[in-house]
C-alpha cells in the first residue's frame, strides 16, 4: 500500500513538471547559432543533400565513432555473457517447426530486405536514410530469417570479420582524411562532386556504407546470440 | 495541437516510469524503460520543431537560398540518431540479463530476487 502511495506521488509529481514545461514552452522561432551555421556552409561544405548526414558523419563523426563503440562494446558483453557452456548443452530444446507460410516468405523476403538496407545505406547523404537504419533493416532480414528455420544458426566467424573490418576502414577513412583533408574524419578525401548525385560528398557514401555493414553485422551478432542460448535447456 | 508531439512524448515518458514502477514482470519492466525511452526520444526532435519549416533535406532547388529560415534545426535530430542506437544496445544488454535470470532461478517475478536486498 505505502509502495504504491509512493509510486503515485512520483507519477503525479513528474506529471506536474511536464505540465508546467509544456505550459511554458514556446518554440523558438529561428535556428540557433550553431544550426545556422550547418544549414549555412552544410550544403557547400560537406555537399551532403541531408543535413543530418552532414552533421553525424562529418561535423560530429567523433560522435558516430564513439556511438559504434558502445553498440560494440554492448555485443561483446552480450556475446560474453550469453556463451554457452560446454557442459549440459546436450539438453536442446524441442523447437516447433515454423508454418510453410512463414519458411517460403523468408526465402522470397530476405534478399529484398538485404537489398532495401543496402539501398538506406548508400543513399544515407540523399535521403532521410543513413547507416544505422540500413543495419538495422539488414539485421531484421537475419532476425526474420531465424525466425523462419529456428535449427539452424549464423556463422559468428563471418560476422566478426565483417564487422571488425568495416570498423578498421571506418577509422583509417577517418585517418586518409587527417592527411589528405582538413582533419579527423573529414569527407573532402575524395572530390565532393555534383550535389544530389550519388557519387558526391566526398567519403560520406563510403563511410555510411561501412557504418552500414558494421552495425548489420553487429545487430545480427545480437539477435544470433539470444536465439543460441534458446537452444539449450 | 500545435505541440501534439511534445505531449505524446510526456504521456510515454510517464506510461513508461508507471511500466518499470509497478510491474512484477523483469520483461514488463524492460518495456516500460523502452517506452519512456522512446518518449524522450520524441520530447528531443518536437523540441526542435521550427512552425512552417521541412525537414533538413536538400533535395529541392528552392531550399538551397535562404536556408536558414526554410529548415528545422538538424542537430537534435542527429542527437536523436545517437540516442536510439543506444537504446538498442542498452534494450538488447537488459534482456540478455533478463535471460540469464531466467535460467538462473527459472522465474522472471521481481519479487524472487532478493540477493540485493537488505
Amino acid at each position: 500500500m505505502y509502495k504504491k502511495l509512493l509510486v503515485f506521488a512520483t507519477i503525479f509529481i513528474l506529471a506536474g513538471i511536464f505540465l508546467k514545461l509544456y505550459q511554458n514552452f514556446d518554440g523558438s522561432k529561428t535556428l540557433n547559432k550553431t544550426a545556422s551555421y550547418y544549414a549555412k556552409n552544410g550544403a557547400s561544405e560537406v555537399g551532403s543533400t541531408n543535413i543530418v548526414t552532414a552533421i553525424v558523419v562529418t561535423y560530429r563523426g567523433f560522435d558516430t565513432l564513439g556511438e559504434v563503440t558502445i553498440l560494440f562494446v554492448a555485443a561483446a558483453i552480450i556475446g560474453f555473457f550469453l556463451k554457452t557452456n560446454a557442459k549440459g548443452t546436450n539438453r536442446i530444446r524441442n523447437l516447433r517447426f515454423s508454418s510453410e507460410i512463414m519458411i517460403t516468405a523468408s526465402k522470397i523476403l530476405m534478399p529484398i530486405m538485404f537489398l532495401i538496407g543496402a539501398y538506406v545505406f548508400v543513399n544515407g547523404h540523399l535521403s532521410p536514410g543513413g547507416g544505422f537504419q540500413g543495419g538495422a533493416i539488414i539485421a531484421s532480414g537475419v532476425a526474420f530469417f531465424l525466425l523462419a528455420n529456428p535449427t539452424l544458426s549464423v556463422n559468428h566467424k563471418v560476422l566478426s570479420v565483417l564487422e571488425s573490418t568495416s570498423g578498421l576502414i571506418f577509422v583509417l577513412l577517418g585517418i586518409a582524411g587527417l592527411i589528405y583533408g582538413g582533419g579527423f574524419l573529414d569527407n573532402r578525401v575524395l572530390p565532393l562532386g555534383k550535389f544530389g548525385t550519388l557519387f558526391s560528398a566526398g567519403i560520406i557514401p563510403l563511410v555510411y556504407s561501412f557504418i552500414g555493414l558494421k552495425v548489420g553485422a553487429e545487430l545480427s551478432n545480437i539477435i544470433s546470440s539470444l536465439q543460441q542460448i534458446q537452444k539449450e535447456e | 495541437m500545435e505541440y501534439i508531439g511534445l505531449i505524446t512524448g510526456f504521456i510515454l515518458v510517464i506510461l513508461g516510469i508507471w511500466g518499470f514502477l509497478t510491474q512484477k514482470n523483469i520483461l514488463k519492466m524492460i518495456i516500460g524503460f523502452t517506452i519512456s525511452d522512446t518518449g524522450i526520444n520524441v520530447i528531443i526532435v518536437s523540441i526542435s520543431y521550427l512552425k512552417n519549416r521541412t525537414a533538413p533535406i536538400l533535395n529541392r532547388p528552392d531550399l538551397l537560398t535562404d536556408t536558414v529560415n526554410k529548415i528545422t534545426d538538424p542537430v537534435p535530430q542527429a542527437l536523436v540518431l545517437t540516442a536510439i542506437v543506444i537504446g538498442v544496445g542498452v534494450t538488447a544488454l537488459m534482456l540478455s540479463y533478463a535471460l540469464r535470470l531466467y535460467q538462473e532461478k527459472n522465474t522472471l517475478d521481481i519479487n524472487n530476487f532478493k540477493d540485493l536486498k537488505w
